[in-house]
């Protein structure tokens, strides 16, 4: 709700919009609305606030009450007596994509463009030339460049300290996401609550699966697999809002290496290397921001200056203090959900 | 599942542990500039190998620990008590 947040993910879901045709390949994207429940007076509250402004600054939001709620999805647990359901606020224009289809619709549209992509190629060092990058040493050779970007989830660390630049607001931490075997369709929206310490997102793929996860693994690492609590919280999650799930067998489950920030918002911004830029730092919400973390990034690397939506978005606005999407939970990267 | 080996309890899940976070971090003194306490507050070395972080053990002693971790494999070499005075009496105990 801060300046420029909001204006930056509703450019990116109008980017989403069209992204098919300008990619020329079908990334499957559906809005099918993004439903996140409320379990009490006091949430509705705070939701009908977070979604009133929205509105008011042209983004589609809604509450949905509980009657209504119960026609759109008849088989959500209602009769939770410690957490009732009493409602849900929905933004209609929200969705999913498939995500696979995303990767290769932008690699295929980028190489149409001109753009090379190297596979299996490590970055293992830079040669530095009058306090600018010169050159990147990889695993194939050397690569030449004016203007070098940074864009690694998850190892922007081990970049950052091989270009010796120190240390960042950040941490690697894994976050696992689930996959079920194929049912007959289920679920029509993509659900989402965090009530009583649990954090549970649901929807269904054009393949009939049910993808899910929840939390972090809760500790700093590397690893790109998941461990078994967090398997086990994120079931008792979905059990706790979705009964009929029970008897179905999950097919895989995996985990990602995420770049944890120290305040949960990302970096598009320039380095103290003049030719190097970065941006990192996308929590769980990188996904949704792909298309506008392009599109900003890349104004920022032709124009040497951040565009007004992302000019917060620094590694200089922990020391002048400036907010910019806080829920209050201090400095510690686990905690920003 | 990490097994970590408390020196109050014995070897136990990790589910039973709360991670803390860098156990290295060195706080500057009062006076010190806004940009030490910005990096000590705010900037992480988050070491991709074996580090030294805190674990509280909530669910069994409610004891501190320093334990030394890969963040890549999740083996442990050590775990110590976090306060220093408890580490030698561990220690003496052995």
């Amino acid at each position: 709700m801060m300046p420029g947040n909001h204006e930056f993910y509703e450019h990116s879901l109008k980017l989403w919009e069209n992204l098919s045709h300008e990619l020329n390949y079908n990334v499957m994207f559906s809005q099918r609305a993004h439903v996140s429940l409320f379990h009490s007076p006091g949430a509705k509250d705070s939701v009908s606030r977070i979604y009133n402004i929205m509105r008011l600054h042209g983004t589609d939001a809604e509450l949905w009450d509980l009657k209504t709620l119960k026609k759109k999805i008849p088989h959500l647990n209602y009769h939770n007596s410690r957490f009732p359901i009493l409602g849900a606020a929905v933004q209609k224009r929200a969705g999913n994509a498939r995500h696979d289809a995303v990767a290769w619709g932008y690699a295929r549209a980028a190489d149409t463009l001109g753009v090379d992509i190297l596979q299996n190629c490590e970055v293992t060092g830079f040669t530095r030339k009058n306090g600018n990058i010169e050159s990147i040493q990889t695993s194939r050779g050397i690569i030449k460049g004016k203007k070098i970007g940074f864009a690694v989830a998850g190892n922007t660390s081990v970049l950052w300290q091989m270009a010796e630049l120190g240390n960042l607001p950040i941490e690697s931490h894994k976050l696992q996401a689930f996959v079920s075997e194929a049912v007959k369709p289920l679920l029509d929206q993509v659900v989402v609550y965090g009530v009583g310490g649990a954090h549970f997102y649901i929807s269904q793929s054009d393949k009939g699966s049910m993808v899910f996860g929840g939390d972090l693994d809760w500790y700093k690492s590397y690893a790109q697999r998941g461990n078994l609590p967090m398997v086990q919280d994120v079931a008792e999650a979905a059990m706790a809002i979705f009964p009929s799930l029970g008897r179905i067998r999950l097919l895989r489950h995996w985990a990602g290496v995420m770049d944890m920030t120290m305040d949960g918002s990302f970096f598009i911004c320039k380095t103290p290397i003049s030719n190097l830029y970065l941006n990192a730092g996308w929590n769980y919400g990188g996904f949704k921001a792909s298309p506008a973390s392009g599109w900003y990034f890349a104004d920022l690397i032709a124009n040497e200056s951040p565009h007004n939506y992302v000019q917060n978005h620094n590694l200089e606005r922990f020391e002048k203090g400036i907010n910019i999407d806080e829920r209050g939970a201090g400095p510690d990267p686990k905690l920003h959900g | 599942m990490i097994r970590i080996n408390c020196p109050y309890c014995g070897e136990r899940d990790h589910s039973e542990f709360s991670y803390g976070g860098d156990a290295t971090i060195n706080y500057p003194s009062l006076d010190a500039s806004e940009k030490e306490w910005t990096e000590a507050i705010f900037f992480r070395k988050n070491i991709k190998g074996f580090q030294f972080e805190t674990w509280h053990h909530s669910n069994g002693c409610r004891m501190w620990l320093v334990v030394e971790r890969s963040t890549v494999t999740h083996e442990i070499k050590s775990v110590k008590p976090c306060h220093p005075d408890l580490q030698k009496v561990v220690e003496n105990n052995k």
